[in-house]
């Protein structure tokens, strides 16, 4: 039975999130929504990592296969896949390694700075 | 028979069938590009195609595995809530590192579309492909951009960068576990977290705070991005 109760904590918790989503004047994703109030509930300690864990491995532990229908859905647009391939795999190529650098080189002047500044003070 | 194809319990059984055999063909090779989702999608194409099930029928099923995807999303929060005193501790370094990497991602990926004159669909569909596919896909859909194609450049970014990151990482001379981290979290989310853990725990730590940081970043930018 305890999975079911933690079932139905989650996919409360994104039901409710969904309505609150609607209630929103801008448009903001629902899954994120129920992602922070997750971590709310988590932090203010009204929810307990024992209420959901055994789910939420679960659901971290297999987040790939839940994406499988919609990766499958791509034979639905194999005209715009291939007017876009060469593309595609060239804004993915280019902008992952400028991520990489600029994450990893703003982080050094981060992690410098503050080693600076408590040398100083 | 025809009609079979249509129950759910097919789309479901095929689905974990094929994700099955992706699983262990990455354990067999240890090959980045054996990505277990990557071969499970084309197995699951290819029986379609051969047996001319539409795609229609096959997702009858597939939904109900879609269905878990904003649970996932949510269940992000407690692997965010397991690493709390890390962040804590380095929340500076993780702010700065996640804000820039989400900046340069979307902001690369904006400028490339528009050389190469992609439409509007296409657009938003890979504008937040460096994220993780569950965030990445509700800030597609909320912008009209197309599911399917946004998990496809996520995929794409994700084996990418779990191929590049040990090269780049010698070769931007990256030597604090911290900042490797957070830079191949950024840069390609989940399965470069894979890679991540494999080079060390702490860089492993950071990769996995990435992933949600820039989420939530993301999403917060592209409120602001009219395109």
């Amino acid at each position: 039975m305890k999975i079911f109760y933690q079932i139905g904590i989650i996919f409360g918790l994104c039901w409710v999130s969904e309505v609150v989503a609607s209630l929103l004047p801008f448009s903001f994703p629902a899954s994120v929504i129920a992602m922070l109030l997750l971590l709310l509930l988590l932090l203010t300690g009204l929810l307990k990592l024992e209420h959901i864990r055994e789910k939420a491995d679960f659901l971290l532990a297999n987040m790939a296969i839940f994406f499988l229908p919609s990766l499958v859905g791509i034979m639905e647009y194999t005209d715009i896949l291939q007017q876009y391939l060469l593309p595609l795999l060239l804004i993915c190529a280019v902008s992952t390694v400028l991520t990489f650098a600029a994450t990893a080189l703003s982080v050094r002047a981060t992690l410098h700075l503050l080693e600076r500044r408590k040398h100083h003070g | 028979m025809a009609d079979l194809f249509a129950s759910p319990f097919f789309g479901v059984a095929l689905s974990i069938l094929a994700f099955w055999i992706g699983v262990k063909i990455q354990k067999k090779t240890r090959l980045a590009v054996c990505n277990p989702l990557l071969i499970a999608s084309i197995l699951v194409i290819c029986i379609l195609l051969v047996f001319r099930i539409p795609y229609a029928d096959y997702n009858r099923g597939g939904e109900l595995i879609t269905l878990f995807l904003s649970p996932a999303t949510a269940a992000l929060a407690v692997s965010i809530y397991n690493k709390i005193q890390l962040l804590r501790k380095n929340w500076l370094p993780v702010l700065v590192g996640c804000t820039i990497g989400s900046l340069v991602s979307m902001g690369s990926v904006l400028l490339m579309c528009r050389i190469f004159g992609l439409d509007e669909a296409a657009t938003a569909s890979l504008l937040p492909k460096s994220v993780t596919t569950s965030i990445a896909v509700s800030v597609a859909e909320a912008h009209g951009g197309i599911p399917s194609f946004t998990v496809v450049a996520v995929c794409i970014t994700g084996i990418l960068g779990s191929i590049i990151s040990p090269f780049l990482i010698r070769l931007l001379r990256v030597k604090n576990p911290v900042d490797a981290g957070l830079a191949i979290g950024a840069s390609s989310h989940a399965v470069g977290t894979s890679k991540a853990l494999e080079i060390g725990e702490t860089e492993g730590a950071m990769s996995g705070l990435a992933i949600g940081v820039c989420g939530l970043i993301t999403v917060l930018f592209s409120m602001f991005l009219s395109y």
